[in-house]
């Protein structure tokens, strides 16, 4: 019963990992790009939702609702001005440049909020639960976990359905040929970056409302990004998820063991699936 | 009317020149080769067209206007669509997807589309879910052509669609032109294969080590002239 309970919660805990990791995952995908202040980014996200719902009073989820197009119009703004510069051959000034942000974004944030903890107030939605049988379910896990359900499918949909996500994979497959067919790849990979940052916007949401955050909480969230990405596959959105749940689940039973075993059993599990099965469960086939 | 022109073009790779001053003319509703070794500088000559390329403004002008400073995309939405060289199909994109990708930069219709497409290769039709380049290597030609004519190109440039292909495999492409052309469309095409070069192409230009070596129509072009703006003049066979 105590340990249906556990995989139930370490599960639902998957769904905010696979969200922390969609958008490193989409931008990786379509451009080469590992964004080392992708954390950062969701805890900056987890701010602007902060400060929209106290500074006109309104519920989370609509201040998400508002944060999400700024979101897009920065990570739009950020990749066709800064990081499109940083693309090509050489893997490295990508990583400097988004490790510079990194840290731009850690002081900016605690230069302008302190560095207090924060979250953002849900009301009696935040210990809200659903009584299922042996297990009582926390209505936020849920959510958070249907939400990310949501956001796969729709990314899913959006990169092998829609004209945009044509163009998404055939600028990630050569540039240069996409040109030929009027594809601009500094927009194309623009607006892929843009599409991440509501991704993030979403992650943040559920990160602010379920635990305390400060500015400095980034890089952390950035390595459970990475790590379920890496689990699931490089290049596979279920993966993420799939990477999410098996980092939930090890946390939450080194958890159940011993309270202080609770990170160091998510970062086990990697290590072991990283061992066993090098290229994640669900690898791209192309690549 | 001239369509599509180049004055005296010039490209380089950094300190190796690979054009040096090319004047050839498409008039509306020509078809006309490009023929020459490897090396003379013919793909040279399509990336500059196609904008892969920059040049100088007034080095290629398209109906009147200067072009030759453009990007790729603005060249394709005017109306120039390129097949490349070793056909570039997308590796992620099923035979169809890399179809409509072909006409992402142009809005409104023309003669073509997905349907007028498989008309014209209908084995694309069957293949249409594949990926691109699980298709044999004459199939994938007839996608990067499919995927060029979806942008209702004005001038489509093709670029060695004979290179690496079995005969009777570039038979069954060339079959495909005279309906390219009814459908309006001006061509360039580009080869090493004189004989199919000759057969399509109005008139020819032949290229040597970046400079244009003869021109005529392909009618009155003898193969001894050729041969020698080919090869270059004096060059013997044999060595």
């Amino acid at each position: 019963m105590n340990i249906i309970d556990t995989l139930v919660q370490g599960i639902l805990l998957g769904g905010l990992y696979a969200l922390f990791a969609a958008g490193l995952s989409i931008v990786f995908g379509i451009m080469r790009l590992v964004n080392l202040a992708h954390g950062d980014l969701i805890i900056f996200a987890a701010f602007a939702i902060l400060t929209i719902t106290s500074m006109f009073g309104l519920n989370p989820f609509v201040s998400a609702l508002i944060a999400a197009p700024l979101m897009f119009a920065a990570g739009w703004l950020l990749q066709y001005f800064l990081l499109n510069r940083t693309l090509g051959k050489d893997i490295l000034p990508p990583l400097l440049v988004t490790f510079g942000l990194s840290i731009i974004i850690q002081n900016g944030l605690l230069e302008g909020f302190a560095a207090d903890s924060r979250r953002v107030p849900l009301g009696s939605l935040e210990a809200a639960t659903i009584p299922l049988g042996a297990v009582n379910i926390g209505v936020m896990p849920l959510l958070t976990f249907l939400s990310a359900i949501v956001v796969i499918v729709g990314l899913n949909t959006l990169i092998y359905r829609a004209p945009i996500g044509r163009a998404f994979r055939a600028t990630s497959d050569d540039p240069v040929t996409a040109g030929l067919m009027g594809i601009r790849p500094q927009r194309i990979f623009a607006t892929a970056t843009g599409l991440a940052m509501v991704v993030v916007t979403v992650a943040a949401l559920y990160l602010g409302t379920r635990a305390n955050f400060d500015p400095s909480a980034g890089p952390s969230r950035l390595i459970y990004a990475f790590e379920a990405v890496i689990i699931g596959g490089l290049g596979s959105l279920w993966g993420t998820l799939a990477g999410g749940v098996v980092l939930g689940v090890a946390q939450t039973i080194g958890a159940t063991i011993n309270p202080e075993w609770q990170i160091l059993a998510g970062h086990i599990a990697f290590l072991a699936v990283l061992a066993f099965k090098p290229r994640g469960f669900f690898p791209r086939a192309v690549d | 009317m001239t369509l599509l022109q180049t004055h005296a073009l010039t490209a380089r790779y950094g300190d190796f020149q690979a054009l040096f001053g090319i004047d050839i003319t498409l008039e509306a509703g020509e078809t006309v080769a490009v023929i020459g070794a490897n090396g003379a500088g013919k793909t040279t000559l399509m990336r500059a067209i196609s904008g892969v390329l920059a040049s100088a403004p007034e080095q290629i002008l398209f109906e009147g206007q200067p072009i030759g400073a453009l990007a790729s995309p603005d060249i394709v939405t005017r109306g120039i669509a390129m097949v490349p060289e070793g056909r570039k199909l997308f590796p992620s994109l099923t035979v169809e997807e890399n179809l409509l990708i072909g006409a992402y930069g142009t809005k409104g219709s023309g003669a073509w589309n997905l349907a007028r497409i498989y008309d014209l290769f209908p084995i694309l039709k069957e293949r249409r879910h594949s990926p691109g380049t699980a298709l044999s290597g004459g199939q994938q030609q007839m996608v990067a052509i499919g995927r060029a004519l979806m942008s209702n190109p004005k001038v489509l440039l093709c670029d060695e669609i004979s290179l690496g292909l079995a005969p009777v495999v570039i038979k069954d492409i060339y079959a495909a032109f005279p309906q390219i052309k009814a459908s309006g469309a001006s061509i360039v095409i580009v080869e090493q294969d004189i004989g199919h070069a000759l057969k399509v192409a109005d008139r020819v230009y032949c290229m040597m080590e970046g400079r244009i070596t003869l021109s005529g129509r392909s009618s009155e072009v003898s193969r001894e002239a050729i041969h020698a703006a080919y090869f270059g003049a004096g060059v013997h066979e044999h060595h």
